[in-house]
């Protein structure tokens, strides 16, 4: 039981901040709770601390709105928020669209499709700065936030607290595309909120850190990092895990049986380098 | 013929080469996908009949300043407002209502308006006197359908008129003589656009079937004379001369006489 617990403590604690803000956000609308009213578009907590999306911000302002100050102060928590807990700590904390992502996964591994489909990926996970991009271009041009309007993680968020309507199929969509396609399609490739994110998460304080003289060279941390990529010195270097596309979503350090991989602040990791 | 030159495809692909591929790749790719995202935006924007919470800017504005957060939608103590789902085939995540449903009860404290976090929902637009003003909010038009409206038939009701909030003024009652019967009066409703909010509760009052009175967006309710006609007996009116500008329109004069074209062409094929 204990092992249980240590091999899943954060995934269990990510769903269940994961599930907790959805009901509270759910609360809000159906029961009228105050503690956090609105969506991940824009909330604002206890009626007093507003909280808004930057991304979407970013997006209104290409399109030519006029931010209200309202908004910016929003912007401004929300930015500060990640740029100190690790930019994509949202992806893998917060955002719902998570869930269904590891649950494509999930099921990949238990079917066995990565078998099949090798292990080269066909596309690259730079896409989502390309998209990123492109969604600023179009907002300019078609003078409207062009990401909010097809964003699944909005529709899906939105669609559990104020009514679904078709928004199932988003959801049905991105679990195929994840499981069929694209392994770790839309959040590791596509997903534009988290190429902002990776951006903003290159200056986060939060880091994980890793212990080469602990590692034993299993790469159970490799197979079940979403992102696998920013874990490439495992096993040769102790050095953090700098690239903002790591989500902080703590998998590496839990299934590590050797104690390798850990939580660690920034500059503190700097400093175990350094030796001082 | 023996001797055939070694084929080119063969030949390792130069890295200049690999390089423009690569991005002639990435920036099709992009104007691909730019291209269809843009035609989705753009086709799920264009509904024009929707109906915006009280305060909400000109269409085209709103679009742009709504983040879809329905902080709105949770202040509405009538659950008048919803958010657009997929399926709704409105502007995706943005606020509306649909009066025959729930009306908007037009709440003299607009709950629903200081809560919005963008501006979207512009509570200048809706204040009098620094004082909040819910009767000078701009949600719609209301418009009658006088062939379905059974009070234009002579049959006596005045459901729109009771229900209406600003009774008296968005609405007045018209009579006039029955001349069917000769004995009986014609009471007949009429929506003043100057007064009339657009918030529902007369097309939600109205009695028959489908309602014969109906919110549309101002936009799309009402025509608009222009500069060229003006009430030249009212002198606010003469004011919007001041915005005028002279068009002077050319059209190609034909060169042929009006009488020359009748007797040339015309003949052959009248006889």
């Amino acid at each position: 039981m204990r092992n249980l617990w240590n091999h899943y403590r954060y995934l269990i604690l990510r769903r269940v901040t994961q599930i907790g803000l959805l009901f509270l956000y759910f609360g809000a609308n159906a029961w009228g709770w105050t503690l956090i009213q609105g969506n991940l578009s824009s909330s604002i907590i206890l009626g007093i601390i507003p909280m808004s999306d930057p991304y979407a911000a970013l997006q209104m302002l290409a399109a030519g709105a006029v931010l209200s100050v309202d908004l910016l102060i929003g912007v401004g928590v929300v930015t500060i928020f990640y740029l100190l807990f690790g930019g994509r700590a949202f992806c893998s904390w917060v955002c719902p669209i998570n869930m269904i992502t590891d649950a494509a996964n999930g099921l990949r591994k238990v079917i066995g499709i990565n078998r099949v489909q090798g292990i080269k990926q066909p596309a690259s996970r730079k896409i989502r700065y390309w998209v990123l991009a492109l969604s600023l271009i179009i907002s300019a041009i078609m003078g409207v936030a062009a990401f909010e309007f097809v964003s699944p993680i909005s529709m899906v968020h939105r669609g559990i607290v104020f009514g679904l309507g078709f928004g199932w199929a988003a959801m049905l969509i991105i679990f195929l595309f994840d499981l069929f396609v694209l392994k770790n399609g839309w959040c590791g490739h596509i997903c534009p909120l988290g190429g902002f994110y990776s951006l903003l998460g290159k200056f986060s304080l939060i880091r994980v850190q890793h212990y080469e003289e602990n590692c034993t060279l299993c790469m159970k941390c490799k197979d079940v990092c979403p992102e696998h990529q920013v874990l490439y010195m495992i096993g040769k270097e102790s050095l953090p895990v700098l690239s903002g596309e790591c989500t902080n979503c703590a998998r590496c350090i839990e299934v590590c049986d050797d104690d390798a991989l850990g939580f660690s602040v920034r500059n503190m990791a700097k400093n175990k380098k350094t030796g001082e | 013929m023996s001797e055939m030159k070694p084929k080119k495809k063969k030949q390792p692909m130069s890295d200049r080469r690999k390089f423009i591929l690569n991005m002639a790749r990435g920036v099709g790719l992009t104007a691909m996908g730019g291209f269809v995202w843009s035609a989705y935006v753009d086709e799920v924007t264009a509904s024009s009949l929707v109906l915006r919470p009280p305060g909400a800017l000109e269409e085209k504005d709103f679009l742009r300043t709504c983040i879809k957060c329905g902080l709105c939608v949770e202040a509405c103590p009538y659950d008048t407002l919803v958010l657009a789902k997929p399926g709704d085939h409105k502007p995706l995540g943005t606020p509306y209502f649909v009066p025959r449903e729930v009306p908007c009860y037009m709440c003299p404290d607009i709950p629903c308006v200081p809560v919005c976090p963008t501006g979207a929902l512009d509570e200048s637009s809706v204040t009098t006197d620094g004082n909040l003003d819910i009767n000078i909010a701009d949600m719609g038009l209301a418009v009658i359908d006088k062939d379905s409206c059974i009070a234009f038939w002579g049959i006596q009701c005045d459901a729109c008129y009771r229900a209406c909030p600003i009774l008296g003024e968005a609405i007045t009652i018209d009579y006039e003589q029955n001349t069917r019967t000769g004995k009986h009066a014609f009471m007949k409703p009429v929506v003043h656009s100057d007064a009339c909010t657009g918030c529902g509760l007369c097309e939600r009052a109205c009695v028959t079937e489908k309602p014969a009175i109906f919110i549309l967006p101002r936009e799309t309710a009402m025509g608009k004379a222009g500069n060229y006609y003006i009430k030249g007996w009212d002198k606010e009116d003469e004011k919007r001369l001041e915005n005028a500008e002279e068009i002077k329109t050319t059209t190609d004069l034909s060169k042929q006489k009006a009488s020359d074209k009748l007797n040339s062409d015309m003949l052959e094929d009248l006889y």
